[in-house]
């Protein structure tokens, strides 16, 4: 996954399409041409460096981040996975479409992963069939209250 | 707050974020049922009820370098999550900070904030910086840097749709 191009390696354009339309996108029937006009640049361009940077893997999407909880039910998760079996483990996890993030961290609780369904229920139910198939308990740690508004990611040059 | 019928149709055609086309509301419009006006009024609705928290490009921190990526978990008492989580908050590099429970004995800590830095060294200054900047270098706490990135996508709330992928 990793890419060869580094930041450094876009163009100013490119940087400010990155860094300055993460949040506050234009609602207008053109977006892309208002984004351009700001730029100084054509509509055609936004959207070719749009489209190269998604598929470099710098841009997952243009879109909306929804507040957690608000159009359904998630949790974090979290397992102790012998290590031998970490990457086995991984895969059946991620082969569940409610899991959108799963990650090895470096602990005792080594494997990590969001999992967002229509309810509680739902996502109860895919906690238990992988505590179930693996024979390891399941962390349910959902969200309790949220104090960081996420207003993007201001992306330093340097 | 209600969530009409309308609202979720659109937060679906929108899940896997914008087409990249001049008139990306417009074919939002079309897979949703909705004119463009009502796509783009919508949109609006839902992001000034706070369901929509962001709309934008949504950039992936470590294809841009931001290799090292930590969750750092602290044991705080009760009474004092929301000022610490607040003031966690504030800070440019912390990109998440949400109250969790503990679940005892297994795991004691119940305040989770995702910082992101080009090298471990910077995670672990800014977490020391965190630390003194709210005044809780005393209180319990740890690093869990990331290895492996399994999976990575957008959420998906529809029924059926997560089945459907699992399937593929």
């Amino acid at each position: 996954m990793d890419n060869p191009r580094s930041l450094l390696a876009l163009d100013e354009f490119e940087r400010h399409l990155l860094d300055g339309f993460q949040r506050d996108f234009p609602l207008t029937p053109r977006p892309f041409a208002d984004i351009a006009a700001r730029l100084g640049v054509t509509e055609a361009e936004v959207l070719d460096a749009l489209r190269e940077m998604k598929e470099m893997g710098l841009v997952t999407r243009v879109g909306a981040v929804f507040r957690t909880g608000s159009l359904g039910a998630s949790t974090l998760a979290a397992m102790a996975v012998p290590a031998e079996r970490l990457a086995q483990v991984a895969d059946l996890v991620s082969a569940h479409g409610e899991v959108n993030h799963n990650y090895e961290r470096e602990h005792r609780f080594n494997l990590w992963f969001v999992v967002t369904a229509a309810d509680g229920d739902a996502v109860r139910a895919v906690l238990d069939d992988i505590s179930a198939a693996t024979g390891i308990a399941v962390l349910d740690l959902p969200m309790v209250e949220g104090y960081h508004l996420d207003l993007g990611f201001t992306l330093s040059w340097h | 707050m209600a969530l009409t019928d309308r609202d979720r149709r659109l937060a679906a055609a929108i899940e896997d974020g914008l087409p990249l086309v001049e008139r990306p509301y417009a074919e939002i419009g079309a897979r949703a049922g909705l004119s463009e006006d009502e796509v783009i009024a919508g949109l609006a609705r839902l992001r000034d009820l706070g369901v929509i928290k962001r709309f934008g490009v949504v950039v992936r921190h470590h294809e841009l370098g931001y290799r090292a990526n930590a969750m750092v978990v602290w044991d705080v008492p009760d009474d004092r999550v929301a000022d610490l989580g607040n003031c966690f908050g504030k800070f440019d590099f912390v990109t998440l900070c949400y109250r969790r429970p503990r679940r005892l004995p297994d795991w004691p800590y119940n305040l989770f904030c995702m910082v992101h830095g080009r090298a471990r060294e910077t995670v672990l200054e800014q977490v020391e910086f965190l630390a003194r900047s709210c005044g809780v270098t005393d209180l319990r706490h740890e690093v869990l840097f990331s290895g492996t990135r399994f999976k990575q996508r957008g959420a998906r709330y529809r029924r059926g749709e997560a089945r459907k992928e699992a399937a593929e």
